[in-house]
């Protein structure tokens, strides 16, 4: 037998979790970790690479591309402004 | 005449202190910001009641920091700011007219000199602060210093202190004494219209534009425009070494442009500041240099030995700093010897000293009483007899 | 979406950004707490020309020279007289004071203690780092008992101030205490500073990882960043007196909060005049 939904929000199709376009500055930043250590869905890691002053600027982590959720808490952590997220806005889909 | 009104124009038997707090009513104070201190409280208090009837701000801060801060503030928030004080505040004082030199901002400082050091003599006549009032705070800097020698000038030098704060963006010191402070004496205020007014320089440029840039002096004179809280120019004040933008520039190179500017704006334009009197001057053999409570004893001293036959004259100091030092040099062309009564143990006199060749000899008393013409009288025909 | 490289930040508006990057080591607290503060001036309705940031000397006290609005970089500890002046001359200033612990308790308690007596309408906002961070990590007066620091070198003697107790206790209308962690709800502090009229504190703990940090067996900010995440419980209605900050004991939390909010007449120097006028 084939589940059956009992019960279910109604407005199940209109609620969505946002999702965000992270944007980062790798000049600025000084490396702290702030941003990946306290981004509550991890969806940040330590790039290899280095900006001129020698810090790995943080990045997307592989899989994660779909996971910000635009809380913007890198953002106003950052002490160095050097990253912050955008809401991505989409058309409606019906489900 | 209502208490409403700024000028109080007329003639007054007005106590010197009072005096002061009429000249600044007069100049259009608009801040006062002090602490209670013999022999200056009546500034405070005489303000305290004629300010607030005309919209103007008192405020008794908790101490002399607090007032020397609120200065700088109220004047950079576009008010004509001044406090009153002795020489335990004065040295109080001192951090922030060094922020108030480096920052450009014009204000005024009453000083009622009374004995010192330290506690000192607390309601009786001293002159001992002139030195602390060039060189109180660290660095270079320049300031302008007047010493009234009586209530008129009281009323008169306030106003004037104002005007050269606001001409020059520098602090302004009246160095009255208690004795001046204390004394009633007639005062002649005159109409509001004829109080003289100088206005602070202004920018040309209008906020928002990317090409100003406010510590910039782009006139002869050495003095940027001002700009005031709330302008829309939002400027950086600062009090570390900065550069054109008003930004922190700390490196050689800026510094020593900046302070070079603060200290060339007045070194250079001397003589549209520097203000004495000359009394029997033109023949004289001999000149007594003196300044505040001390001019009065010494002009007397001077028309005895003039009686006496000693060709002896007096150049009254009323600008004190700058000093006036071409003054001196020609003078010393002329006369034997320079005689320097002081309520202090030798500073004026060391200044005097630094521009002549001749005898420099002070009639000196560490202050608690008025210098009485007598020791200057001696000293004259002491040093006519040897001369 | 992977990220985007880009040269600009939407909170740039608020700074001067020709000055950007700013002087502050790798995992300072000032950074998130000026971000907060610049968000809420942004949030605040009122244009960047009425706000004016006043501070002292010391870490924290450089951050007005880094925000687009008319700024004062004063002496040490008299920035708050300095402010007064301003909000007193000019009331349709939104004034701030933005400085730190040691600049504004220890040499300017004095006056910290007298406008709030006042209760001039200013925003006094407390960068908390336990120590003199500019001059090489010296104690100060908010360095937890035990703490090391170059100037208390076997452990502080001292007991700290409990600053929000000390701030309601001198008559302030809105005491908060927040981290540099829990940027949102200081940044929502700010905002209600702003509204309210008198005097206002805010004590932001921040981490220190050079002058506190290091010699506090600290290994670096993150590592302090997460002893405020562990310890910090949030209490508005907390009892003042129990405020203070004991790194010792592990069990005695960080309590957080926006403990005072009241009503009170501000400061008006010619409040006896306009009596007089009734």
């Amino acid at each position: 037998m084939a589940g059956v939904i009992v019960r279910q929000p109604l407005d199940r199709t209109k609620v969505r979790i946002p999702r965000g376009q992270l944007y980062i500055i790798p000049e600025r930043c000084k490396g702290c970790r702030f941003c990946i250590d306290f981004c509550p869905r991890d969806v940040l890691v330590e790039t290899s690479e280095m900006n001129a002053k020698g810090y790995h600027y943080p990045i997307v982590a592989e899989g994660k591309e779909d996971e910000c959720i635009a809380c913007q808490f890198c953002s106003i952590l950052c002490p160095e402004f050097a990253i912050y997220t955008e809401e991505i806005v989409e058309e409606e889909s019906v489900e | 005449m209502s208490a409403e009104e700024r000028v109080l124009t007329g003639s007054h038997f007005l106590l010197g202190d009072i005096a002061c707090a009429e000249g600044a009513m007069a100049a259009g104070c608009d801040f006062f910001g002090g602490y209670p201190i013999t022999p200056s409280t009546e500034v405070a208090e005489r303000l305290a009641l004629r300010m607030p009837p005309v919209g103007a701000i008192f405020m008794q801060m908790e101490d002399e920091l607090a007032s020397m801060a609120a200065l700088v503030g109220a004047s950079l928030a576009g008010a004509r700011a001044m406090s009153a004080t002795s020489g335990p505040g004065f040295s109080l004082m001192m951090e922030n007219i060094g922020m108030a030199a480096m920052m450009e901002v014009p204000c005024v400082v009453v000083n009622i000199q009374r004995g010192a050091p330290s506690t000192g003599l607390p309601t009786l006549v001293g002159q001992s602060d002139m030195m602390q009032c060039r060189w109180g705070s660290h660095g270079d800097y320049e300031i302008v210093a007047y010493s009234p020698s009586s209530p008129q000038e009281c009323f008169d030098y306030v106003i004037k202190a104002f005007n050269t704060a606001d001409r020059w963006r520098i602090p302004v010191f009246v160095m009255a004494d208690e004795l001046i402070g204390h004394m009633t004496e007639r005062v002649v205020i005159p109409p509001a219209d004829q109080i003289p007014r100088v206005e602070r320089k202004r920018p040309r440029y209008k906020p928002g534009d990317e090409s100003f840039l406010p510590f910039l002096a782009e006139d002869e004179d050495l003095v940027p425009p001002i700009v005031h809280a709330g302008e829309g120019y939002r400027v950086n004040y600062d009090s570390l070494t900065h550069d054109e933008k008003g930004y922190p520039a700390t490196f050689p190179e800026p510094h020593d442009r900046l302070v070079r500017r603060l200290v060339d704006k007045i070194r250079l334009h001397t003589d549209q500041i520097i203000e004495y009197e000359e009394i029997f001057l033109d023949d004289a053999e001999l000149a007594v240099v003196a300044y505040g409570s001390t001019a009065r004893s010494a002009r007397r001293a001077v028309n005895e030995a003039r009686r006496e036959g000693i060709r002896v004259g007096l150049l009254r100091l009323i600008c004190v700093w700058p000093f006036p030092e071409n003054k001196i040099r020609e003078l010393s062309n002329q006369v034997k010897a320079f005689v320097v009564p002081e309520l202090n143990l030798g500073q004026m006199s060391r200044e005097t000293e630094r521009f002549t060749c001749l005898p420099v000899i002070g009639v000196n008393h560490a202050g608690g009483v008025m210098m009485a013409p007598d020791p200057i009288l001696d000293t004259i025909r002491e040093v006519a007899k040897n001369a | 979406m992977p990220e985007i490289k880009v040269e600009s930040h939407p909170i740039d508006i608020v700074f001067r950004t020709e000055r950007l990057p700013h002087i502050f080591c790798p995992g300072c607290g000032i950074g998130p707490a000026t971000h907060a503060y610049a968000q809420a001036i942004l949030e605040s309705g009122i244009p960047k020309d009425r706000h004016a940031c006043v501070s002292g000397i010391g870490c924290s006290a450089r951050v007005p020279g880094y925000i687009d609005v008319d700024s004062y970089h004063t002496t040490h500890g008299r920035s708050i007289p300095f402010a007064t002046a301003i909000a007193v001359v000019k009331p349709e200033m939104e004034v701030t004071v933005f400085s730190g612990d040691g600049d504004l308790f220890g040499i300017g308690g004095n006056h910290f203690i007298h406008a709030a007596r006042r209760n001039v309408d200013i925003n006094v906002i407390c960068i908390n780092n336990f120590n003199y961070g500019m001059t090489g990590g010296q104690a100060g007066p908010t360095l937890p008992l035990g703490a090391r620091a170059t100037t208390a070198p076997y452990g502080n003697t001292e007991p700290p101030f409990n600053l929000p107790y000390l701030a309601a206790a001198c008559g302030a209308v809105f005491v908060a205490r927040w981290t540099a962690l829990h940027v949102r709800q200081l940044k929502d502090a700010i905002l209600r500073a702003m509204q309210k009229k008198g005097f206002t504190f805010i004590e932001v703990l921040s981490p220190c990882p050079v002058g506190f940090g290091s010699p506090n067996d600290i290994g670096d900010a993150i590592e302090e960043v997460w002893l405020y995440r562990e310890r910090c419980v949030v209490d508005h209605n907390a009892c003042l007196p129990d405020l203070e900050i004991d790194l010792r004991r592990k069990d005695v939390p960080f309590v957080m909060g926006n403990f005072v909010d009241i009503e009170k007449e501000p400061y008006d120097p010619l409040a006896m005049m306009k009596k007089k006028g009734e």
